[in-house]
């Protein structure tokens, strides 16, 4: 009788075969996993992503350089942006979601676990597409292959009459089917939320992340899907002779800008409230404080929830609209200031009286303090229309994107990847390469980024594959493309990172942060059920109150 | 310094942004003084040392004062940002339009503009010609804006900031720059391959110099046996190629067969500085190279090498230099 159980631990603890791990992986419908698939395929992007903005930088270091063709360049900055936002960005927010918010909220797994594992692998599906262009766009002569149109597509150039042959298509039909992945992701993470919270845990007492992933799930239902329906729309275009954007034929290249920002800009919040539930989180651990204002912080992010569907025709001050459409998305844009305004010093609140501990996350989360604040404040500028005419559509505009971002959401995702890896692996990474990697991303960064805002105040426009000299942009462009190796260094020592403290790491122990949310009582990493009991909470830092008995939180809410 | 830089405006609506664009930098560089220093102060003062005992620090969990503040304090910002917009959007977009101001209609295409002066009934291509205008003689020029096929942008950073130039939606803009020369700018909406090289170069003349370019280029091409040179021989071979090969079907010279609209009008190339849209100084070997392969310098236009012999090259590039 003694001996089976014993057997039955040993054949468990030995590795399966690779086939069956790989299987186990590809049919697993467990939410730990899919979120760290979605990861995976999230970073792999990040590097295709990174190789296609390397090829732009060495082709602009100097002018009249002819690195590559215009096709060529117009291929990158197109594929460029599309990975990017689509397959780097928002896979590894839905991946951190998919992987914290149960934890968190302490349940044991999201509440459609099937539709789950379909999300992801339509994304996944979706990116894959998007590559395939490389090899199977060709055919039709002088079409090209990958996509030439800019990651926002502006018709009429998406018309069969600009885009002849097949890259068009690949864009939008790789949108097409990762935006009903990302639709569904969204739908099972408001229900998840909605329904699947731990006794005890109130809205009230969930932890910001769960919130500001709450919001953001209601903001993908509401953005993606007037962009999936222009896609849509587009395919009717080009393959059944609609006339929606076929300005030959009456159609309107402005009603693509509607359709096509009204998902973008919410977008913009989709990708940044997640930073902002990780700043959340991150930001009182390693100030040893409870975050300052939560009710403000929740008020502040649906208000930005709310603000962020009234502001999309600020990317369209160019494009004459009246006097008055302009006044009003001056107002909202500059309106959300506001409730943005409120996060920044609701964090600087929650660091003031603490005693800051500099680990790697908390490095990330403060730069991300300083940068978002410049992002704001350039927001600000070209939420003012006029000022906004000469900066709109230049390089000021896409070291301002840049910005928010990398200097603001990647930022937040690097701290997030250091502070839940020794949950996530069992194991701590490596403090000193995780410095390496901050400040060689920090001091790119900022050669990039805050050397792009110059040339554009010069009259540079974006996506131009070169420019004469003369033109006072030699020296900036030279700068930008060095600090652009200095990030790809970082983001491999990042890289290097993960891969070696996964093996070599210390082993973590289930909260090595001495923090206070749900996810830290469970082991690392945590099993598949997450939780062996079920746990109840009486506050929104069940942890303080249990490392506190003597002065609880629930006593104050 | 840039000859592209906003900041040296020239022209009413580029001066009235910067003077919007000089309060909002100011109002934002004074919060950048304000929470930079706050961070930068809480993140020293408050930092772990080496010394700490283990005790955690008093939890505050929120102040309605302090949160109250930075709240109706950015907001009164905000709305005096937002007034101070406002007036300047209205200044702008709703300006009344003066007598005797200049129209011209600018018509994008892929890779060059087109401009046409529907009261003067002039057509040219690449370089817009407008006067100066001064307090004593307002002559501000109101420019229509469309396109032949995508959208593209009218951006002369010192001038006035962009507009779209959409089809199926006409737009406009003006501008009265306050002093003559070459101002330059650059298509600034991604319109297709040769986005990059779809130049924009403006003079602002005198308004007797404007009133005698206008009066040049409203004539006809001379015709040939008007032109007593030893190369009229080698150019009305030329022209008789270039009216006799699809180079008709794209460009106007007028007075002549060729009518075509696709391509600019070549009635008076010669009294242009540059060729293809800016990209190239219009001298006769860049002519040359530039009817041999249009490809060779700007790829992907839509221009297409006519695959002329050598002899016909050179009678056709002489054929162009004639048109003055």
């Amino acid at each position: 009788m003694s001996a089976e159980p014993i057997v039955l631990r040993e054949t468990s603890a030995v590795r399966p075969p690779l086939v069956e791990m790989l299987h186990e992986w590809v049919t697993t419908v467990d939410h730990k996993r899919l979120g760290i698939l979605y990861i995976i395929f999230a970073l792999m992007f990040l590097i295709l992503g990174g190789v296609e903005a390397t090829i732009m930088r060495i082709q602009l270091i100097r002018p009249l350089n002819d690195f590559v063709s215009p096709q060529v360049f117009n291929r990158m900055f197109t594929m460029h942006g599309t990975t990017m936002i689509f397959f780097v960005a928002m896979p590894l927010v839905f991946g951190f979601g998919n992987y914290l918010v149960p934890l968190m909220i302490g349940a044991r797994d999201m509440a459609f676990p099937r539709l789950n594992a379909f999300s992801f692998w339509m994304t996944a599906f979706g990116g894959l597409f998007l590559y395939f262009s490389f090899i199977g766009g060709d055919g039709l002569y002088g079409a090209g292959n990958a996509p030439d149109v800019g990651w926002f597509a502006y018709a009429p150039l998406t018309s069969q009459t600009f885009s002849p042959g097949h890259s068009t298509d690949f864009w939008t039909v790789a949108l097409l089917i990762s935006g009903f992945g990302s639709i569904g992701t969204a739908i099972n993470l408001v229900t998840t939320i909605v329904c699947m919270r731990c006794p005890g845990m109130t809205l009230g007492r969930m932890p910001l992340l769960a919130w500001m992933n709450l919001v953001m799930g209601g903001l993908v239902i509401l953005a993606v899907s007037p962009l999936s329906a222009a896609q849509i729309m587009l395919m009717v275009d080009r393959y059944l002779g609609g006339h929606f954007f076929d300005t030959q034929a009456g159609g309107s290249a402005v009603l693509w800008m509607h359709f096509f920002w009204v998902f973008g800009h919410p977008e913009v919040y989709v990708l940044v409230i997640p930073a902002f539930a990780f700043a959340s989180e991150i930001i009182p651990v390693f100030s040893r404080k409870a975050i300052f204002g939560y009710p403000v912080m929740v008020a502040a992010t649906v208000g930005i929830g709310f603000i962020s569907m009234s502001v999309w025709a600020h990317h369209m001050f160019a494009v004459g609209m009246s006097s008055n459409s302009n006044t009003f998305f001056v107002l909202s844009t500059m309106a959300i200031a506001v409730p943005t305004g409120i996060k920044i010093f609701n964090w600087l609140g929650t660091m003031w009286g603490g005693k800051i501990l500099f680990k790697v996350p908390m490095l990330f989360c403060v730069a991300f303090l300083f940068q978002f604040l410049i992002a704001g404040l350039t927001g600000i500028m070209q939420g003012a229309a006029p000022f906004d005419w000469q900066l709109t559509a230049s390089y000021f505009v896409v070291a301002h994107f840049h910005y928010v971002i990398v200097g603001g959401i990647l930022f937040t995702i690097f701290a997030a990847f250091y502070y839940w890896f020794p949950k996530a692996s069992g194991r701590m990474y490596s403090e000193s390469l995780g410095r390496l990697h901050f400040w060689l991303f920090v001091i790119g960064f900022h050669l990039t980024f805050d050397f792009m805002h110059i040339p554009g105040v010069l009259g540079m426009p974006r996506r131009i594959y070169t420019y004469e000299p003369g033109r006072g942009w030699d020296a900036w462009n030279l700068i930008i493309t060095i600090g652009a190796f200095f990030q790809a260094a970082g983001i491999l020592v990042f890289l290097y990172n993960l891969l070696w403290s996964y093996f070599h790491g210390e082993i973590a122990g289930s909260d090595p942060w001495d923090a206070w949310t749900l996810e830290w009582t469970t082991t690392s990493p945590p099993p598949a059920y997450n939780f062996a009991t079920v746990p109840e909470v009486k506050s929104r830092r069940p942890l303080w109150d249990l490392k506190h008995p003597e002065d609880p939180d629930w006593k104050y809410e | 310094m840039s000859p592209t830089n906003i900041f040296a405006a020239d022209s009413t609506p580029a001066d009235t942004i910067l003077g919007l664009s000089i309060f909002v930098l100011a109002v934002t560089g004074t919060i950048f003084t304000i929470v930079f220093t706050l961070l930068a102060y809480t993140i020293v003062k408050f930092r772990r040392r080496p010394g700490d005992d283990d005790r955690e620090p008093a939890q505050i969990y929120g102040s309605n004062q302090v949160e109250l503040a930075w709240t109706v304090i950015p907001v009164l910002i905000v709305l005096v940002l937002f007034l101070a917009t406002a007036r300047v959007i209205a200044s702008v977009q709703n300006a009344a339009r003066p007598r005797g101001a200049i129209s011209v209609t600018v018509i994008g295409h892929q890779f060059w503009w087109e401009y046409r002066y529907p009261d003067l009934k002039v057509v040219t291509a690449n370089e817009l010609h407008i006067p100066v205008s001064d307090a004593a003689h307002p002559t501000p020029t109101f420019l229509t804006l469309l396109s032949a096929d995508t959208d593209h942008s009218f951006w002369v950073p010192r001038l006035a900031g962009k507009t779209d130039l959409i089809p199926n939606h006409p737009n406009s803009m003006w501008v009265d720059p306050h002093e003559t020369g070459l101002f330059l700018g650059q298509c600034s909406q991604y319109c297709g391959v040769q986005h990059a090289l779809m130049l924009l170069r403006v003079y602002v003349q005198t308004r007797d110099e404007f009133d005698r370019w206008i009066k040049q280029q409203s004539q006809a091409a001379a015709p040939m046996s008007e032109i007593a040179s030893a190369m009229s021989q080698t150019a009305s071979r030329g022209q008789r190629i270039f009216e006799t090969t699809a180079c008709v079907n794209c460009h106007t010279v007028a007075g002549t067969v060729a009518k075509g609209r696709f391509g600019p009008d070549l009635t008076h190339l010669m009294s242009r500085d540059t060729i293809a849209s800016g990209a190239l100084a219009n001298t006769a070997d860049n002519l040359r190279r530039w009817i041999r392969n249009p490809a060779a310098i700007k790829p992907g236009c839509l221009m297409p090498a006519m695959e002329l012999s050598d002899p016909n090259l050179d009678a056709v590039t002489a054929y162009m230099e004639t048109l003055r």
